[in-house]
């Protein structure tokens, strides 16, 4: 008995001639994720992708990380078969033994491609749905509305028996968008903004600020944690952390205390944008969310993008609280998010930020420090760590 | 070269628990229960090294149970105690600085419905004999004070609880969790008045992996694991062996527990009066308690931020406890401290290992911390 996944495309369906491009880039995905499971084929076909291993693969594994992979809509297990309709009448019923047990109510649905296979899918129905009721009598047959559907696929050279397909990921291929740095803190909203640009085809890098002595290594090894959990849905991702006291200290000692943390953050972003664009990225991404705290009013929103020369995203801008932990959950990251540990953000924090600031007080402040030698030094200064 | 001032946390083995320990595994792999002379080889060492540990504490070796850390044999004591007596009245009294590994049971048992009583302490960590005497009452259960607070040092009036328990004519068990006093201080339970005593093998130069109970002789707890019944039915499970046997060889090589405690008062001392030449510096612990432990605040400067600079030198401490990292210190709060000391509050722990030089170079790292961290003007 010879068990495959079949993947269906998400939107990719509905691209027009890029849409092998789109494919290509999903199937490496996987491919890269499956590496380790041992020898591993991919046939895409008519929408589907055909997932065959060698003897011994663990199929397990292999459905919980496709589960993670981006682009894909859906997923089944299937049972493959020779094309031989006797076949599919003998081994259905034990194949999906468990699942046919549990239901109460089901329905056979066909689908030939291959016109030539003697039997059409209205035979097919009725002969393996006759089948089945004979082996499990307390089923009933409902066509409408059914718990179980069990799905014959006639292809070219094989058959597949299957029954109820697995949601996926969604979204699109990661790398099909471009390449993108994540500011990331250690809380809960940027590891939940990455996994957002991820599932939108975004590849991703990272950039962590440390501020040493006034943060510590489990706050890197916090970073790093959390990177994990995202890198199982958005692959590889390169980590680039820069020391930031050097700046933290400058602007506590040289700039007014309630602007701290609004010039920190341009700071930030132009030590950001800077590794960012010589590790290729587009656009820098942030796990910020309207009016969360002091550094995310609108007002100082438009202080700290003054300094971007490269888009901003912020996939939670319009977000709540709460909507965001049940997606941190989802992801499990939360957990690690709220171990508390002392990150960059929280160092020197003033104790009444202005939460309106004007452009202009913001560069009359920074004008006290010298902000292209500060920026130059930290990112010359920088550590990087690959997260697979 | 490197300052360990966290031994309140936990401290290196010392020789002779090493070559316990080395001698278990090799050795004494077979169960302590079972008949053949394997067996029979480890339950003799495992009853030499109850009977050291009975000797340290100056009392009988089948008052001694082994528990697998300080914090099983506190929740052994505390639920084992409760359940026993529960038909008995309601209350339990304990203060409001327990370690968790007692505090949290007593939360839990105030969910259970059982009354309990959180005695206040004063600026310096201490509890006052006379809300002892009266939040005992004939209905209490179970009394929990701690020998020694873990994070301050302060040392309890223990022995006072024995009166309060006469004097209301309760039911009441007395719980000591002694996990700070063990090996520091001369410890003697019938003395203490108490009937239930926890301590573990890693804060005294032993292994992780092993505590003690000291149940009194005549008195019954409620089994707190449920199994095979080793540990007199109280504490099932196969004894570890290896971190037995090597707290075995920590209580053996105790030095003269008054001599030493003199001398680590006078290293304490001498840490204490050249700390508070430090600008802000300011100590938290009194100068009555354990001189083992000292706590102290740099005003501004977060526990954590100090903690790293130390660590980046090679000096380790300990912000509030080990145990409670992150949180704000439920002891120091107790106490009447205001926020930004208790923000700022560090915990130098010595063990009798603890040299001159290594408090020579804490004081150089506070110093140097408080110059270059604080703002530049």
């Amino acid at each position: 008995m010879k068990e495959v996944i079949l993947i269906k495309n998400g939107e990719l369906a509905l691209k027009g001639l890029n849409r092998r491009t789109f494919e290509d880039v999903m199937i490496k995905n996987m491919r890269r994720r499956l590496s380790d499971l041992g020898a591993v084929t991919f046939t895409p076909a008519q929408s589907t992708i055909k997932i065959e291993g060698e003897d011994g693969f663990d199929l397990d594994e292999a459905v919980e990380r496709i589960s993670r992979v981006f682009g894909i809509a859906g997923f089944s297990r299937a049972l493959k078969l020779d094309k031989d309709f006797d076949l599919v009448l003998e081994q259905t019923g034990s194949y999906l033994e468990q699942q046919l047990l549990e239901a109460k109510t089901f329905k056979v649905a066909a689908k030939r491609s291959d016109k030539k296979f003697p039997f059409d899918s209205p035979k097919i129905c009725l002969e393996l749905g006759g089948k089945l009721l004979e082996q499990f009598p307390h089923l009933e047959v409902d066509v409408h509305n059914p718990e179980l559907t069990v799905m014959v696929e006639v292809r070219d050279r094989d058959i597949f028996v299957h029954a109820n397909q697995l949601k996926g990921a969604g979204g699109m291929p990661v790398g099909t968008a471009g390449k993108a740095a994540l500011m990331v803190s250690g809380g809960i909203d940027s590891p939940v903004a990455g996994w957002m640009m991820a599932k939108r085809g975004v590849e991703l890098t990272a950039i962590h600020f440390a501020s040493p002595p006034y943060t510590s290594e489990r706050a890197e090894q916090k970073v790093l944690d959390l990177l994990k959990k995202v890198a199982r849905y958005a692959g590889r991702i390169e980590l680039t952390i820069v020391e930031f006291t050097e700046i933290q200290e400058a602007i506590r000692d040289k700039c007014p205390e309630d602007l701290f943390t609004i010039i920190m953050r341009r700071l930030m972003v132009l030590c950001a944008q800077r590794i960012a664009s010589r590790s290729g990225c587009g656009a820098l991404i942030t796990g910020e969310s309207l009016g969360q705290v002091a550094s995310q009013t609108m007002g100082a929103i438009a202080c700290t993008d003054a300094v971007a020369d490269v888009p901003v995203f912020r996939p939670l801008i319009g977000m709540d609280k709460d909507e965001i932990i049940s997606i941190s959950r989802k992801i499990d990251t939360f957990d690690i998010s709220i171990l508390p540990f002392e990150d960059c953000c929280t160092v020197f924090t003033p104790r009444h930020p202005r939460t309106r600031p004007k452009l202009h007080d913001v560069e009359a402040a920074e004008a006290a420090l010298n902000v292209g030698e500060l920026v130059e030094r930290a990112i010359e200064n920088v550590r990087k760590v690959v997260i697979n | 070269m490197e300052a360990y001032l966290d031994n309140s946390a936990t401290t290196c083995l010392c020789q002779t628990a090493k070559e316990k320990t080395v001698e278990a595994i090799n050795k004494y792999y077979g169960n302590p229960s079972s008949l053949h002379s394997l067996g029979t080889a480890s339950q003799k060492q495992l009853e030499a090294a109850r009977a050291a540990v009975a000797d340290s504490l100056f009392c009988q070796a089948e008052e001694i149970i082994f528990t697998n850390s300080g914090s099983l044999a506190n929740n052994a004591a505390v639920f084992g105690a409760v359940h026993a007596l529960r038909r008995r009245g309601n209350r339990i009294v304990t203060t409001c600085v327990e370690h968790p590994s007692v505090y949290e049971c007593m939360a839990s048992l105030e969910k259970e419905g059982f009354e309990v009583i959180y005695l206040k302490v004063d600026k310096l960590g201490r509890i006052n004999r006379s809300d002892l005497m009266k939040a005992v009452n004939s209905k209490t259960i179970l009394v929990s004070i701690m020998c020694v607070n873990n994070e301050v040092g302060s040392i309890m009036p223990v022995e006072a609880a024995k009166a309060a328990v006469r004097a209301a004519g309760a039911p009441a068990l007395i719980h000591c969790d002694a996990v700070q006093a063990y090996g520091k201080m001369p410890l003697k339970p019938s003395r203490m008045g108490v009937d239930l005593l926890s301590a573990s093998g890693h804060k005294i130069n032993g292994p992780k992996g092993v505590g003690i109970l000291y149940v009194r002789k005549g008195v019954r707890l409620a089994p707190y694991v449920l199994g095979g019944g080793q540990e007199g039915k109280i504490y099932s499970g196969t004894q570890p062996m290896p971190a037995i046997m090597g707290m075995w060889g920590a209580v053996e090589e105790l030095p003269n527990l008054t001599e030493q405690l003199a001398k680590t008062r006078q290293l304490r001392d001498y840490f204490v009066a050249e700390a508070v030449k430090i600008d802000g510096l300011c100590i938290n612990s009194g100068d009555d308690a354990l001189p083992y432990i000292v706590n102290i605040s740099l005003p501004g400067h977060p526990s954590q931020t100090v903690l790293n600079f130390l660590s980046d030198r090679g000096i380790y401490v300990s912000g509030g406890s080990a145990c409670s990292k992150g949180h704000r210190s439920k002891v120091l709060t107790a106490m009447g401290l205001p926020p930004e000391r208790i923000d700022s509050a560090l915990r130098i722990s010595f063990s009798r290992f603890t040299t001159k030089e290594e408090i020579d170079m804490l004081l150089c790292g506070l110093e140097s911390a408080e110059s270059s961290l604080r703002k530049k003007m």
